[in-house]
């Protein structure tokens, strides 16, 4: 039975009267690379926040490697790596100083680590923070998180505003931490390729309510694009749970539709005068159908809790 | 070995890596004996999850492709059948049976469908 690295328990975060966590039940395991999706302002940030016990939650709890978030002492911390999003930098300080300022806060620093990363991003340890490049400020940030070789290790949106080259650096160097099968990597995006590449499981957080919580490949399984080609004139379709979104061209129907169950899809195959045919879809195209914007919502919240 | 993945096509990565490596060896570029990469270095080289190439090569062990040997790595295998000829034939005709029907839905004449058929052959295998 694997660790569970990362709990969340009916956690829930008001700010005001606006709800933007909503009783939110996560497990994240040991080991794993894990991607957190969702739309801007869908909440990603603030849970990221409540599980580093950065913000108090409105309702519910949390653990981060067995310890209450609220609770994290300073040895809890030191095995918890956190990339806030911004890729933020003390502007006057140089490379060299960023680093050794950084080191400063922890016990244990590996110094080939830090090079390697810089190395890795192409940057002069002598330069000025504040003049680096977007993608040079991500990896000096990079390498001061992964120094101090944390066994869990928590991105807040790593790829923001980065160039694809940066991207695939930073990529390799998540690969690199999770070279050791006990580090755990929790990161959100709203880079779908990286995320695809990358990730074990991912979770889907919309306007705060996680809607899946699963396997890539089980979300991808699910969520599934279905074309109907008929004679022309309106295709009535019968009753389809978990369809989220349809539409309608000449002699052309088609459907994205998520757990579709067996007695339905028997039933679309059954019309007749139809050819059934499917779509493969990549990851992007499915969360859009998956989060886009649609007008049955409220009826698929409750629907949809099914991707497990 | 270059192998070059691409996402968001609808193809899952393991996917890519089994049909990419295949035709590797069927165009004689990985050859019997040769070594593959190892499961780490190919994931960190293609940027993708190791979970993903293993699920790829474990795929291609069992297509009898590859080899796997405890403690050394992948290498490629001599080509054995792991499907009985019956099998074989059913998931050739399936393949077929689909590829016709992309073709008829284009409305392509036979004599095109032949064509196109040969100088992929020739070309790929």
């Amino acid at each position: 039975m694997a660790e569970t690295v990362i709990e969340t328990d009916g956690l829930t975060k008001f700010f005001g009267g606006r709800c933007v966590v909503d009783e939110l039940d996560l497990s994240i395991e040991r080991g794993s690379i894990f991607g957190f999706l969702g739309r801007n302002g869908a909440g990603k940030s603030t849970t990221i926040r409540l599980l580093l016990g950065l913000l108090e939650p409105t309702r519910g709890s949390s653990r981060m490697l067995g310890t209450d978030s609220r609770a994290l002492a300073p040895r809890d911390r030191a095995r918890i790596g956190y990339l806030p999003e911004g890729h933020h930098v003390y502007g006057w300080m140089s490379v060299e100083e960023c680093g050794r300022f950084q080191r400063s806060f922890y016990r244990h620093w590996n110094d080939d680590i830090f090079r390697a990363v810089l190395s890795h991003f192409r940057l002069d340890r002598r330069n000025k923070s504040g003049n680096l490049s977007r993608g040079q400020r991500a990896g000096l940030c990079l390498a001061m998180v992964l120094a101090p070789e944390p066994e869990l290790l928590v991105l807040d949106d790593p790829a923001l505003g980065l160039d694809p080259v940066a991207r695939r650096s930073l990529i390799q160097s998540m690969l690199f931490v999770t070279r050791k099968a006990d580090r755990t990597i929790l990161f959100s995006s709203h880079m779908l390729s990286d995320v695809e590449r990358v990730a074990d499981e991912i979770a889907v957080l919309d306007c705060g309510t996680l809607r899946a919580h699963c396997r890539l490949e089980t979300f991808r399984r699910q969520v599934r694009q279905i074309t109907l080609r008929h004679r022309g004139g309106t295709l009535e379709l019968p009753a389809l749970p978990g369809l989220l979104q349809t539409f309608r061209s000449e002699g052309e129907v088609s459907l994205t539709v998520a757990n579709l169950d067996p007695a339905s899809e028997e039933a679309l195959r059954a019309l007749p005068g139809v050819s059934f045919e499917e779509e493969p879809m990549g990851l992007e195209e499915a969360f859009i159908g998956y989060v886009g914007e649609r007008g049955e919502k409220s009826f698929f919240t409750t629907d949809l809790k099914g991707i497990k | 070995m270059r192998l070059s993945i691409s996402t968001n096509t609808g193809e899952p990565i393991f996917r890519q890596i089994v049909g990419q490596v295949s035709r590797m060896v069927y165009r004689g570029q990985l050859r019997v004996g040769d070594e593959l990469s190892s499961v780490r270095v190919l994931a960190e080289e293609l940027g993708v999850n190791p979970n993903t190439v293993a699920r790829a090569y474990q795929e291609l062990v069992q297509g009898g492709l590859l080899e796997s040997r405890p403690g050394r790595g992948f290498f490629v295998g001599e080509r054995r059948n792991t499907f009985s000829d019956e099998e074989r034939a059913r998931r050739l005709d399936a393949a077929v049976e689909s590829f016709l029907q992309e073709a008829a839905f284009l409305g392509t004449p036979a004599s095109e469908i032949k064509a196109a058929l040969n100088s992929k052959l020739k070309s790929t295998l």
